[in-house]
């Protein structure tokens, strides 16, 4: 194994890290995934499946069941009859150590998750080992305490179950979301049917199989994999009590829509496009970082991401030119590799869109920069994008992208930066930088969003509520507050 | 065929994440009610107390500065190591007298105890803080914050269940425990330290000292390093000496001898905050 | 000269983080083993120092590891100003430079004059680097303009010989403090600035090597001019010594991955990094018992 290890003599120094591969040899995916229903993996009765791709090269890793209305059904009544004959009758403190188990087990198999994560999402794997799965594991454990403890959550009020939760997450976090979505639902004792987005259901099936391995009583949780149709009938089975929804801020209007005349309670978590202040006593450095935090990592598919940069003039040359210059050091590429920043873009038809933007940016004549980085042959990809001196006409200022591109406006007051950041029909999150504390906390105040960071940006916490204000969402997860949409409250009639 | 030779458990102290003998050597013996079994555990002195507070405050800092998650990760790893060894401890309180059933019910309930606590390691906050809506322009929040190394002396009556009752709370607060096993029947307290030691509880943060309590009420209740002293099992008259001693430091003082163990009311997010200080701070709200 | 740039800890260490997971492979790696051999400052600096451990230590400097060819020589040998004639002769035929620590090293609690002709000293005893301390209660109380032209003063003694300030980051508390003491220790003269004497318990962490290193950065966009980063002490793994690679490639560019603009004040480092490089050679783990101690 000997290799040579010359001291390279050059005269101007280049020094480019080498590939590092995370290895691949130690995960399994099988080729074929059916529905996981009633503890279960059963063929799907529509008889129908779909591909799932690797987005960084655009090979197939799967092929995937697609569930129709008879499968919506049959999952629904699954749950429907654990929650009536084992949940809802199962003591509490014991609902609780299933989902300690289910933490476990993601911790164990955290690495195996973390790669898949990577290969059907594209999201690079520093990514989705270091954050994603992580974060998951830690909402089971910390959903896991609250199933004996609901006596405290809500003062003055007893609470109990709904019944069955269906739920539809997204592409951008796909693990992590369904966590979000379970762990609640079953610390609260409701049981579940979970519908994966159409291009990332592999972690969700991997999670189907802890799930088993965890011994949780069948039917508790299932888990049905389909397109946008399948997602569509779950939302009106008449057997659902709650609808749990995170995705687009217009499927989310046509789902408040189409279950109107029933009783179902719902939550959703929907689109965003929030500002980002950059006053000019911030600490500047760590600023820029939280820029690119905000807006570059995860590709930009992030619904909270800052994609509207709002800094004082005073400063904004000094920032424009260190967020190029760090910009610059991003690496875009393979997923798999450890040191990559900047992964795949989700899908095809992301990708599409992204462009449509850059397209109509470049048309509404913001001033266009692009780090430079070698686009790999296959697969969708998007390099980091900063569009300066816009303003709040400009389309790309107020429309979602979902993708690496920063929108830069200047300000030159305080108060004439918060009008302008509530100016929008979104109101999920919001970025505060600056040195003085009063400014933080009377910022905080008048900002109209469900998540104020300040001094940091994309900083999530089980134990830390989670959602938006007018259309980028009802209800919130996480924390205290992520308990009460999966509750009935005994002394009140709504 | 010769019948093999048990190796018997020497029972030490614990103190600082180390198994030792007592610097005085002094022991006391115990004899089973069931087989007449005996056991020469450790006669723990003052000076023992004194350098198991020396490092439990040392350990504050660190225990103090671990988030809520990871506290709550290490009291469930507490409850697996003791589910892993539920046998041993079943046959501990046999040993200690107690009926088959019996044992069995109270190692188990013992297990779900932990689990209880490590679930509200990252809650209790959320439940016991505030914004409170001051009357000028302030951000004003009141927050709880640990008080620091806790003594505790333990139930006479609960061996395995009530020492751990008493424990969990004060320790996933925050705080670090020196802890005076049950005298008359210390093993499973003793034990329990093989179950601290694999469980990743950083050194300091929980010591077990077996000995009379007659000899070290006294300095349990009046050194000034401790911060606050839980009484689950001495008499009246020890019980008065406590209070009068903490009045050297303003020692918080907590009598824990009227709860039933066994009563799933016993676990409770008050007991937590017992040994919590309130801290509000106050900032000013404008540009 | 005003300095009110602050630095959010919380956030550096975000960033510090981030660079950190970087993993440095193969020929990438075998790279970095090198160049950080070629930026070591074999440093010893205590009580007992003779001239006999002087002269061994210059011998190690020059002769790493001479059972793998191709190695590259330390970037200098660092002593206390008793030394430097010894190390200065040991080192005669070869190209490591001689560094000596001086201006009352390392609490640097003495008057002025003395610091002025101790740097001197030094100099002509061969010195081509000197590192000096900057005076920490002065700076603390807030008298900048007595530790910039103590600064000042000692560049000039300097002559030729290239100056190290070093700003003993572990005595400073803050970001906000090491992020002063840098652009002062710049303006006032600095050819280097250096984190840590090695001589408290803290010395170089890794929010303060990035907090100097963009303090380097935004001087150069503002000046044109270079000045060498060292970070000094706690570095014995090469790891971390490759982390600080990618930290000084990222902040400031490959222009500063050269020996001169950047060094390790270091001592059981080279041994960590020969091992390193022999095992992407060999193929095998290491034992210190086939290299040599100084």
């Amino acid at each position: 194994m000997a290799k040579n290890s010359k001291v390279k003599k050059s005269d101007s120094i280049d020094w480019d890290y080498s590939v590092a591969l995370e290895s691949t040899d130690h995960i399994s995916i099988s080729q074929e995934y059916k529905l996981f229903i009633g503890g279960k993996f059963v063929k799907p009765l529509s008889k129908k499946y779909f591909n799932s791709i690797n987005p960084s090269n655009e090979k197939i890793l799967s092929k995937i069941a697609s569930a129709g209305k008879a499968d919506v059904n049959k999952a629904v009544l699954a749950a429907k009859s654990a929650y009536d004959t084992i949940w809802s009758k199962m003591d509490n403190a014991e609902r609780g150590k299933y989902l300690y188990r289910i933490a476990r087990l993601i911790q164990e198999k955290s690495r195996e998750l973390a790669v898949i994560e990577s290969l059907d999402g594209g999201k690079p794997i520093r990514e989705s080992r270091d954050i994603d799965i992580p974060l998951a594991a830690a909402h089971f454990f910390y959903y896991a305490g609250w199933a004996d403890k609901l006596d405290y959550a809500f003062p003055g009020s007893k609470v109990s179950s709904i019944g069955v939760a269906g739920q539809i997450i997204p592409w951008n976090f796909p693990l992590l979301m369904a966590a979000w979505k379970i762990a609640p639902a079953l610390a609260t004792g409701n049981t579940v049917v979970l519908k994966p987005a159409e291009s990332t259901p592999l972690t969700a099936l991997k999670l189907a199989e802890i799930i088993q391995e965890s011994d949780l009583p069948p039917g508790v949780v299932n888990i049905i994999t389909g397109d946008g149709a399948t997602g569509e009938l779950l939302v009106n089975n008449p057997n659902v009590d709650k609808i749990a929804f995170t995705g687009s801020t217009e499927v989310g209007k046509m789902i408040i829509k189409s279950i109107a005349n029933s009783k179902k309670k719902y939550s959703l978590e929907l689109g965003g496009k929030a500002a980002n202040i950059i006053c000019e006593d911030a600490s500047i450095d760590q600023a820029v970082e939280g820029i690119i935090n905000s807006i570059f990592f995860n590709q930009g598919h992030v619904c909270c991401a800052g994609s509207r940069l709002y800094v004082q003039e005073s400063v904004s040359s000094q920032i424009i030119s260190k967020l190029k210059n760090r910009m610059d050091h991003l690496i875009l590429g393979d997923p798999l590799d450890k040191n990559t920043d900047i992964g795949a873009i989700n899908s095809n038809e992301q990708l599409k869109k992204i462009n449509m933007y850059l397209d109509i940016g470049k048309k509404e004549g913001g001033d266009f920069y692009q780090s430079n980085h070698t686009i790999p042959k296959k697969g969708y990809w998007c390099a980091p994008t900063l569009f300066t001196d816009t303003s709040q006409s400009h389309r790309i200022v107020q429309e979602e992208i979902f993708g690496p591109v920063l929108a830069i406006q200047t300000f030159r007051t305080i108060d004439e930066v918060i009008d302008k950041a509530n100016n929008t029909p979104y109101g999920l999150s919001g970025g505060i930088w600056t040195d003085k504390g009063s400014k933080i906390f009377q910022v905080s105040k008048k900002m109209r969003a469900g998540v104020i960071w300040a001094n940091t940006f994309n900083k999530f916490d089980p134990a830390s509520p989670f959602g938006g204000y007018k259309e980028s969402g009802i209800h919130r997860e996480g924390g205290l507050e992520g308990l009460a949409p999966y509750v009935n409250f005994d002394n009140r009639t709504l | 065929m010769t019948k093999k030779l048990h190796i018997k458990k020497t029972y030490k102290l614990y103190i600082d994440g180390k198994f030792c003998r007592t610097e005085s050597g002094r022991y006391m013996q115990w004899i089973s009610p069931k087989n007449n079994q005996t056991i020469n555990f450790c006669r723990a002195s003052r000076k023992d107390f004194r350098n198991a507070v020396q490092v439990s405050r040392s350990a504050f800092n660190k225990w103090n500065s671990f988030s809520g998650y990871n506290r709550g990760q290490i009291l469930y790893r507490i409850a697996e190591m003791l589910d892993s060894r539920k046998e041993q401890f079943i046959s501990e309180l046999i040993l200690q007298g107690k009926s088959k059933k019996l044992s069995k019910e109270e190692v188990e309930m013992s297990i779900d105890r932990l689990v209880y606590y490590a679930g509200w390691s990252d809650k209790y906050q959320q439940i016991f803080s505030r914004v409170n809506p001051v009357s000028t322009p302030y951000y004003n929040f009141s927050y709880p914050e640990p008080t620091g190394v806790v003594s505790i002396i333990s139930p006479k009556d609960s061996h395995l269940l009530g020492f751990i009752s008493v424990i969990a709370p004060a320790i996933v607060g925050g705080n670090t425990v020196v802890v005076l096993a049950p005298e008359d029947n210390p093993l499973c307290a003793i034990s329990f330290s093989e179950v601290l030691h694999s469980s990743d509880v950083p050194s300091g943060v929980i010591n077990i000292l077996s000995g009379l309590s007659n000899e070290l009420i006294d300095h349990f209740s009046s050194h000034m390093d401790v911060n606050a002293i839980i009484n689950c099992g001495v008499d009246s008259k020890d019980a008065e000496l406590i209070v009068k001693n903490s009045s050297l430091n303003v020692k918080r003082v907590f009598d824990y001898r009227s709860i039933n163990w066994t009563n799933p009311d016993s676990q409770d997010p008050y007991l937590i905050m017992d040994c919590q200080e309130i801290k509000t701070t106050w900032h000013p709200i404008g540009y | 000269m005003v300095y009110n740039t602050t630095i959010d800890q919380v956030g550096c260490k975000e960033r510090v983080d981030r660079i950190f997971s970087r993993s440095i492979k193969k020929e990438s790696k075998i790279w970095a083993l090198n160049t950080v051999l070629s930026m070591i400052d074999l440093t010893t600096l205590e009580g007992r120092d003779s001239s006999g451990k002087v002269k061994q230590l210059c011998y190690k400097a020059a002769h790493l590891h001479d059972k793998h060819p191709g190695l590259p020589k330390v970037a200098a040998i660092c002593v206390y100003p008793s030394m430097v004639a010894i190390a200065k002769k040991s080192l005669e035929r070869t190209n490591i430079k001689t560094a000596s620590v001086a201006t009352g090293f390392p609490s640097g609690m003495t008057n002025l004059n003395s610091k002025i002709e101790e740097v001197k000293f030094v100099v002509e005893e061969g010195a081509e680097e000197v590192d000096m301390v900057i005076s920490r209660g002065h700076f603390l109380s807030g008298e900048l303009n007595y530790v910039s032209d103590e600064i000042a003063k000692v560049k000039t003694a300097c002559g030729r010989a290239k100056l190290k300030v070093i700003l003993e980051t572990g005595e400073l508390c803050t970001l906000d403090n090491v992020r002063k003491a840098s652009e002062l220790a710049m303006h006032s003269g600095a050819d280097f600035i250096k984190t840590s004497t090695g001589k408290i318990s803290e010395s170089a962490t890794p929010v303060v090597v990035l907090t100097m290193l963009e303090a380097i950065r935004d001087y150069f966009n503002n000046t044109g001019k270079k000045i060498g980063m060292k970070p000094a002490g706690g570095i014995g793994k090469s790891k971390l010594a490759i982390q600080y690679l990618v930290m000084v490639r990222e902040t400031l560019g490959n222009d500063w991955l050269t020996p001169d603009l950047f060094r390790f004040g270091a001592s059981s480092l080279a041994n960590d990094v020969l091992m390193q490089i022999v095992k992407q050679d060999q193929g095998n783990y290491q034992s210190s018992n086939y290299f040599s101690l100084d």
